[in-house]
C-alpha cells in the first residue's frame, strides 16, 4: 500500500480519509499480521485477488437478497380487482347433485326391519318375511346365551371405550379376543380393529409405501382398492383368480426389480371373494410367494368362520399352513355376529399396525360388548364345528334350487360359501342386449319379486363411479356382474331354504319372462 | 364428621383453611398416613406453607394465626403422600345424621329425606353406590355448575404462552442427546446382537417391512416410555378407570399383567358428559336393546342392516344438530374416510385445516380432489388460499372449480382450540365454499345445550353445509353421523361406501345414543342432562383456570374440556405420567410425532362425571408434579394473574391483548399461585373470563 503514489492522483480530503482509516486500522490488535498475510499471499498473483473479491461480492449480495420462494408458481397475475369479480363470478356446483332416478329407486328400496334381523324378520310394511340378506348364517345375532353375555359385558363396561387404543382404550377384553382369534387361527398374535370394513384399507398402507409393488387380483373388494390407493405404492393387476398369469405378473416385477435396491412386495388378494364369490387358490398362491419372495395379504373378511371344519377360513379348508401367510384380515361383522375387523399375524407385524395402523390409532377401540360376543363366536365355532356342516347343508340346498334349476342365472359363489351371488348367464345377457345398467334395474325387480313373495334378499351393491370421473377413467376400472346375493342362514331349517330357493327361481323367472324385460 | 364436609366443602367459612375442603373427603385416610409417615417431607415444604391466601400481594395483611397453625397440622400428608380420594367404601360403621341447622346446600340424593343428612347405607347398597360414583361423581355443589356460550363479535384466538428460550434449548438438546444416543446404541447393537436387528435388513431375498430410520424414533425414544401408553384397563371408563397393573422385564419391549388393578382417576377418556356408565337410563336402554334386538344387524346399511332404530337415531340426530337429516355410521374414522369420495372428486378443491385429523386426511386422499392446507385456525390465511385458488382456478387448465370444500374440526383434540366459526362463516358467504365441520369432539361438549359449536356460538346450523360428529365422545357409544341437508344425505345414503359396505351400527350402540341423546335434550330424565352439560363447562373453565394459576402453561380455548398442559422436555413425557400414575391419576401424554417435536403435552379431558374435588385432587397433584418437574414457567400473558378488583378482569385482559397485537411486551407477572389459594377462589373466578 503505497499511499504517496495513490496521492498524486486522488483529492487531498480522500487521501486523509485513507490516512486515517489506515491509522485507526493498525490500531485494532493483530492487524499487522493480516497485513502481512495478505501481503505475501497476493504478491503477484492478481487473479487469484480478482476470484476472491468476486466471491466476495457474490456472497455480500445474496446474503443481503430478498428471500423468494423456490415454489414455482405458473399463476396468472391479477390486481386484487380482478381477484374481487373472478371470486364474484364462481358458482360452485351444488354440494348434493340432483338424485338419478336409478338412486331415487335405491333409496325406496332399502328395506326397513322391525325388531331383531332374525331368520325371519318383520318389516316396515308390516309383513313378515324370510331373511336372505343378512350376513347372520348362524344366527349368532339372537342366540341368547351370547346376548346374556353381551348384556353381562354392557353392565360391567358400559357400551364406548370412550378412547382411542392408545389412550386408556385396550380393554381386557379386547386383549381377550384378539389372544381367542389368534389361537383359533393357529397365528402368534392378532389385532383388533373397531370396523370391519375399514380394517384392510389401514393394513395395506401400514406396511406398503410409496415406491413398493403391490400385485392385486382385479376382482378384490372396494376396501382394498381405497387400501392401495391410499398406500400409494406401485399396483399390478392380475387377471382374476388365474394364477398363471399372477406367476407371469411377478416374475416381471421380479425381472424389473433386478439391479435396483430391493423394496417391498406384496400380493393382494381375497379367501373368498366379494364381487365373485368364489374361492381363492391358496396353495398355488403361497408357492408362487415363496417362489418369487412376495409378502401375502389375505382378506379372509367373507371366508373367516364359514369355510374350514372350524371355520378358520380357507386356509384351514384347503390345508395351508396358516403362517405360510403373511397377514390374514378378517371380519366379526358378518357371521360372527360381533363387530369390527382383525389382522393375525406374526408379533412384528401387528405391534407395527399399533402405531401406524391409521384406522386402529386414530379410532376409539370396540365397544366390549363386540369383543366378548366375537370371542364367544370363535370359542362356539371350535366346539360346535357341526353348525358349520348345517350351514353347508342349506347352502347345497340352496343351491339345488337355483344354480342348475333355473334357466336364467348361474352361482358364481364357491360350493362352501354361504353368500350366494347370482348373475344372469352371459348367454341370456347377450340374446336380449341388456347393459349394465339395465342388469341392475332387472335384478332390483328380481329383489322386488321375491320380496312379494315373502323372501328378502338383495343384489350385490357396488360403488358409483367416482365423482368428477370422466367415462374414460370408468372403463377402465374393474366391475363386478351385476348380481343377486342370497345369503344362507342355519336360522332356516333345510325345508324353509328350499322352498325360499324355489320362491327366488320362480321370482327371477317370473321377471324375465315379464313383458318389461322382453326384446 | 368427614363426610358432611365433603359434601359441602363450600359451606365453611372463606376464612377457613382451604386445605380442608381438598383434604376433608378422605379424612379416615389421610389421618393414617399422616401418622405413617411422619415429616418424611422435610426437605421440600413449599413456601405457600405459613402465608395466608393471597398474602404474596399483600403480606403483611396476613397475620392472623388461628388458621395457621390449622395448616401446619394438616399439611404434612398432603404433599408427598397425597392419597387420591378412594372409591372404596369406608369400612368404619358410620353413625346416622339428622340434619338440626341447615347451613349449605344439599345434594341432590338428599332431597327425598330432608331431615337425614347422611344415613349409613348398608353393604350392597353402598358397594352399588360405589359403583355408581366411580362412573358417574355425585354433584357436590350447585355452585359448580356453569354454562358456557360465546358472546361477542369477534372470536379471538387463545393466547399461546411460550416458556423461557432455557426450556426451548434444553429441549432441544435432549432430542439431540437422545438421538445421539440412540445411534452410538445402534452402532454397536447391530455389531454385537445382530439378530435384534433381523427385522430391519434384507433377509433371504425379502426387503425390511420396517425401515431402519423409520424405525429409529419408535425403538429408541418411543420404547424408552412405552409403559405410558396403550395401558390396559378393565371396566367402565368413567370418572375413574382401573388400570391393568403391568410390569416389563425387557425394557419395555414387553409387558407382563401383574395381575392388579388400580383405580385412577380417568383424565384421559372422552367421556365428556360422563355417559360412559354402566348403569342409568343409557345402559339400561342398551341392555333392553341387546334382548330386543340381539347383538347385530349383521348387514350393512344398503343391503338388510337398515331398522327402525337407525331411523330413528337418524332423525333424533338430526333434530338434536339441528339439520333437516343425518345418516349414521358404526365408525367415526370410517365416517369422515368415506365422506369425501361421496362429495368432491377430481376439479374439486378441497381445504383443510392444518390440524385437521388423521381420518379428514384418509378421506380426502381417497376423494381425488385437490387438497389445500391452511394455518391451523387462521382466518387470513385461508381468505388468502380461496382468493389465490378461486381467481387462478384449476391448476394447468385454470378452469374454474367445481366445488370448493373447506374442512375443520370444531374442537381440536390435541390442541384444545375451536374453530373460528364466524370468521369462516363470514368467510363462507364471500367465497360461497361448501363448510365441512366435523365435531367428533364438540358435540355435547359445547354449548348451553351441549349442540356442538353451532349452539356455543349461538349460530344457526343451517349455516353450515355438513356437520359431522362421532358418538364416542360425549355420547359413550360407537360411530359418527354426517348431518345435512335432505337432498345431500339422499344422495350419500347411496353413494357413500360406509352405507354401501360398511357394517351398520349394533342395537347396544344405538340405544346408547338415543338414551343418551335423549338425556340431553330433556326428554329423558329432566334436569339429568342440562347438569351434565352444565358439570362438564363448569369443570372445564375450573380445572383450566386452576393450571393457569399454578403457573403451567395450557393451550385452547377457555371453553374446552380439552385441556393440553405442555411439558416440553421430552423427558418429562414419562415423569409426568409416572408423577400422575403415583398419585392414582391417569393422564395421556403425547409427544412427536403427534404434536410438534417440542410441544409435548399431557392432555387432560374433563368430563361432567368429575367433581370438583376429583379436580382439585389433580390440581394437587399437577402442583407436586410441576415442582418436581420444574413445568410452571408460564409467563402470565394467556391469564391466571392476581385478580383486580370488580370489574377490572376484562378490561386487563383487553390491555393485553391489544397490547400483544401491537408488537409490545405487556407488562404481566407470572402468575404462580399456591394451591390453596387456587381451590378458595376457583368456584368464583370461573364464572368471570379466566384471565
Amino acid at each position: 500500500m503505497n499511499s504517496s503514489n495513490i496521492g498524486t492522483e486522488l483529492p487531498p480530503t480522500a487521501v486523509a480519509f485513507i490516512e486515517s482509516a489506515a491509522a485507526s486500522f493498525q490500531k485494532i490488535p493483530g492487524s499487522a499480521i493480516v497485513i502481512r498475510y495478505i501481503r505475501s499471499s497476493y504478491q503477484n498473483d492478481p487473479i487469484r485477488s480478482l476470484v476472491e473479491l468476486f466471491l466476495f461480492i457474490f456472497a455480500v449480495r445474496y446474503l443481503l437478497a430478498p428471500a423468494y420462494s423456490t415454489k414455482k408458481t405458473k399463476n396468472v397475475h391479477l390486481t386484487e380487482d380482478e381477484i374481487d369479480e373472478l371470486v364474484e363470478d364462481w358458482t360452485p356446483e351444488p354440494l348434493a347433485g340432483e338424485q338419478s332416478e336409478w338412486e331415487k329407486l335405491e333409496n325406496d328400496r332399502i328395506p326397513v326391519i322391525i325388531g331383531p334381523a332374525a331368520p325371519k324378520t318383520k318389516l316396515q310394511n308390516g309383513r313378515t318375511v324370510t331373511n336372505l340378506a343378512s350376513y347372520n348364517h348362524y344366527n349368532f345375532a339372537s342366540n341368547p346365551e351370547l346376548t346374556a353375555k353381551a348384556v353381562n359385558t354392557v353392565r360391567t363396561y358400559g357400551v364406548g371405550p370412550c378412547s382411542p387404543p392408545g389412550f386408556y382404550g385396550t380393554q381386557d377384553v379386547h386383549m381377550k379376543s384378539e389372544a381367542d382369534i389368534a389361537a383359533h387361527l393357529g397365528m402368534p398374535a392378532c389385532i383388533i380393529y373397531a370396523q370391519s370394513f375399514s380394517t384392510i384399507s389401514s393394513v395395506i398402507p401400514a406396511f406398503s409405501k410409496r415406491g413398493d409393488i403391490i400385485v392385486a387380483d382385479k376382482a378384490v373388494n372396494y376396501p382394498i382398492r381405497k387400501g392401495l390407493q391410499i398406500s400409494r405404492s406401485t399396483v399390478r393387476w392380475y387377471d382374476h383368480n388365474d394364477m398363471e398369469d399372477l406367476e407371469r405378473v411377478l416374475a416381471k416385477v421380479v425381472k424389473e426389480g433386478q439391479g435396483k435396491p430391493l423394496t417391498r412386495r406384496f400380493i393382494v388378494t381375497e379367501g373368498l371373494f366379494e364381487n365373485t364369490g368364489d374361492v381363492v387358490n391358496l396353495p398355488k398362491l403361497v408357492e408362487l410367494k415363496f417362489k418369487y419372495k412376495f409378502r401375502l395379504i389375505l382378506d379372509e373378511t367373507w371366508s373367516y368362520g364359514t369355510m374350514g371344519r372350524t371355520g378358520k377360513g380357507v386356509t384351514e379348508h384347503q390345508h395351508v399352513d396358516p403362517n405360510n401367510v403373511d397377514m390374514i384380515i378378517g371380519g366379526l361383522a358378518g357371521c360372527m355376529s360381533s363387530g369390527g375387523g382383525f389382522c393375525a399375524s406374526t408379533e412384528e407385524i401387528v405391534e407395527h399396525q399399533r402405531l401406524s395402523a391409521a384406522a386402529y390409532t386414530f379410532s376409539a377401540a370396540l365397544p366390549a360388548l363386540l369383543a366378548t360376543t366375537a370371542s364367544e363366536t370363535v370359542t362356539i365355532l371350535q366346539e360346535e364345528p357341526s353348525i358349520i356342516q348345517n350351514l353347508r347343508e342349506n347352502i347345497r340346498a340352496m343351491r339345488a334350487q337355483l344354480d342348475p334349476r333355473s334357466d336364467w342365472v348361474i352361482c358364481t359363489s364357491s360350493p362352501e360359501n354361504p353368500v350366494m351371488l347370482l348373475v344372469l348367464k352371459e348367454q341370456v345377457v347377450k340374446d336380449r342386449g341388456f347393459s349394465r345398467q339395465e342388469q341392475e334395474f332387472l335384478l332390483q325387480d328380481c329383489v322386488d319379486e321375491c320380496l312379494a313373495n315373502g323372501v328378502l334378499i338383495t343384489r350385490l351393491k357396488s360403488m358409483p363411479p367416482a365423482l368428477g370421473s370422466s367415462p374414460r377413467d370408468q372403463e377402465k376400472e374393474w366391475l363386478p356382474r351385476p348380481a343377486l346375493k342370497v345369503c344362507v342362514t342355519t336360522g332356516l331349517s333345510k325345508k324353509e331354504t328350499e322352498k325360499a330357493g324355489i320362491v327366488i327361481r320362480h321370482a327371477i323367472t317370473a321377471v324375465m319372462k315379464g313383458k318389461k324385460w322382453q326384446r | 364428621m368427614p363426610a358432611i364436609r365433603a359434601l359441602n366443602p363450600f359451606a365453611s367459612s372463606p376464612t377457613a383453611s382451604p386445605d380442608t375442603a381438598i383434604l376433608s373427603e378422605k379424612e379416615p385416610i389421610r389421618i393414617e398416613t399422616r401418622e405413617t409417615t411422619p415429616n418424611k417431607q422435610g426437605i421440600r415444604i413449599p413456601r405457600p406453607k405459613f402465608s395466608l391466601p393471597f398474602s404474596n400481594s399483600n403480606p403483611k395483611t396476613a397475620k392472623t394465626t388461628e388458621p395457621q397453625q390449622q395448616q401446619v397440622k394438616l399439611e404434612p400428608p398432603q404433599i408427598p403422600n397425597f392419597r387420591p380420594p378412594s372409591p372404596q367404601i369406608p369400612t368404619l360403621s358410620l353413625p346416622t345424621i339428622n340434619l338440626t341447622t341447615a347451613t349449605g346446600e344439599k345434594s341432590k340424593m338428599e332431597k327425598t329425606e330432608p331431615l337425614t343428612l347422611f344415613s349409613p347405607p348398608t353393604p350392597a347398597e353402598a358397594r352399588r353406590i360405589a359403583k355408581q360414583h366411580a362412573a358417574f361423581g355425585p354433584l357436590g355443589s350447585k355452585q359448580h355448575l356453569y354454562s358456557s356460550r360465546f358472546v361477542g363479535d369477534e372470536f379471538p384466538e387463545p393466547i399461546e404462552d411460550e416458556p423461557p428460550y432455557y426450556y426451548l434449548i434444553t429441549t432441544y438438546i435432549s432430542y439431540l442427546i437422545l438421538i445421539i444416543f440412540g445411534h452410538v446404541r445402534d452402532f454397536f447393537g447391530k455389531r454385537f446382537k445382530p439378530d435384534h436387528y433381523k427385522q430391519l435388513r434384507e433377509q433371504d431375498g425379502y426387503a425390511p417391512l420396517n425401515s431402519d430410520f423409520d424405525n429409529f424414533y419408535i425403538r429408541r425414544l418411543q420404547l424408552r416410555i412405552n409403559d405410558v401408553f396403550r395401558r390396559p384397563v378393565t371396566g367402565v371408563p368413567g370418572r375413574f378407570i382401573t388400570l391393568l397393573d403391568r410390569q416389563s422385564d425387557d425394557f419395555n419391549l414387553s409387558f407382563k399383567l401383574t395381575g392388579t388393578t388400580t383405580q385412577t382417576l380417568n383424565m384421559s377418556s372422552y367421556n365428556y358428559l360422563g355417559f360412559a356408565q354402566s348403569e342409568g337410563e343409557c345402559a339400561e336402554a342398551a341392555e333392553a336393546s341387546v334382548k330386543k334386538y340381539g347383538i347385530s344387524f349383521c348387514s350393512p346399511r344398503a343391503d338388510s342392516g337398515t331398522s327402525e332404530l337407525h331411523r330413528e337415531v337418524e332423525s333424533q340426530v338430526a333434530e338434536f344438530v339441528g339439520k333437516e337429516a343425518a345418516s349414521i355410521y358404526s365408525m367415526g374414522f370410517v365416517t369422515n374416510a368415506t365422506i369425501f369420495p361421496a362429495l368432491v372428486g377430481k376439479g374439486c378443491l378441497l381445504i383443510s385445516d392444518q390440524l385437521n385429523h388423521s381420518s379428514i386426511r384418509f378421506g380426502a386422499r381417497l376423494s381425488g380432489a385437490v387438497i389445500d392446507m391452511f394455518k391451523h385456525n387462521d382466518m387470513l390465511a385461508l381468505e388468502k388460499l380461496l382468493r389465490e385458488r378461486i381467481s387462478q382456478g384449476q391448476p394447468r387448465t385454470h378452469r374454474p372449480w367445481r366445488k370448493i370444500l373447506v374442512a375443520v374440526e370444531g374442537l381440536y383434540s390435541m390442541e384444545g382450540t375451536m374453530c373460528n366459526l364466524p370468521g369462516l362463516i363470514a368467510l363462507k358467504k364471500k367465497y360461497k365454499f361448501g363448510l365441512y365441520v366435523d365435531e367428533a369432539h364438540s358435540i355435547g361438549a359445547l354449548g348451553p345445550r351441549g349442540r356442538g359449536v353451532c349452539d356455543y356460538f349461538g349460530i344457526n346450523p343451517s349455516e353450515i353445509d355438513i356437520l359431522m360428529g362421532t358418538f364416542t365422545k360425549s355420547f359413550g357409544a360407537n360411530g359418527g353421523y354426517i348431518a345435512s341437508s335432505k337432498a345431500l344425505i339422499d344422495k350419500i345414503r347411496i353413494n357413500n361406501a360406509g352405507t354401501i359396505f360398511g357394517e351398520c351400527p349394533t342395537p347396544a350402540v344405538l340405544s346408547q345414543i338415543s338414551s343418551s341423546l335423549r338425556i340431553i335434550a330433556g326428554e329423558l330424565s329432566p334436569g339429568q342432562g342440562e347438569e351434565r352439560l352444565q358439570r362438564l363447562a363448569f369443570n372445564s373453565r375450573y380445572l383450566r383456570l386452576g393450571l393457569k394459576r399454578l403457573g403451567f402453561i395450557v393451550y385452547g380455548h377457555d371453553d374446552s374440556p380439552i385441556i393440553p398442559l405442555l411439558l416440553y422436555h421430552p423427558a418429562k413425557i414419562p415423569a409426568f405420567s409416572h408423577e400422575m400414575l403415583k398419585r392414582k391419576i391417569a393422564v395421556v401424554v403425547v409427544g412427536y410425532p403427534a404434536t410438534p417435536l417440542i410441544s409435548s403435552r399431557a392432555r387432560f379431558c374433563v368430563s361432567a362425571a368429575h367433581t370438583k374435588d376429583d379436580l382439585d385432587r389433580l390440581l394437587a397433584a399437577c402442583d407436586q408434579a410441576g415442582d418436581v418437574l420444574q413445568l410452571k414457567f408460564s409467563s402470565g400473558i394467556a391469564g391466571g394473574q392476581e385478580p383486580l378488583h370488580d370489574g377490572l378482569t376484562n378490561e386487563k385482559e383487553v390491555e393485553i391483548r391489544s397490547c400483544l397485537e401491537a408488537g409490545g411486551k405487556p407488562a404481566v407477572v407470572p402468575p404462580r399461585w399456591r394451591l390453596d389459594d387456587v381451590i378458595r377462589r376457583g368456584v368464583q373466578d370461573v364464572k368471570q373470563p379466566l384471565t
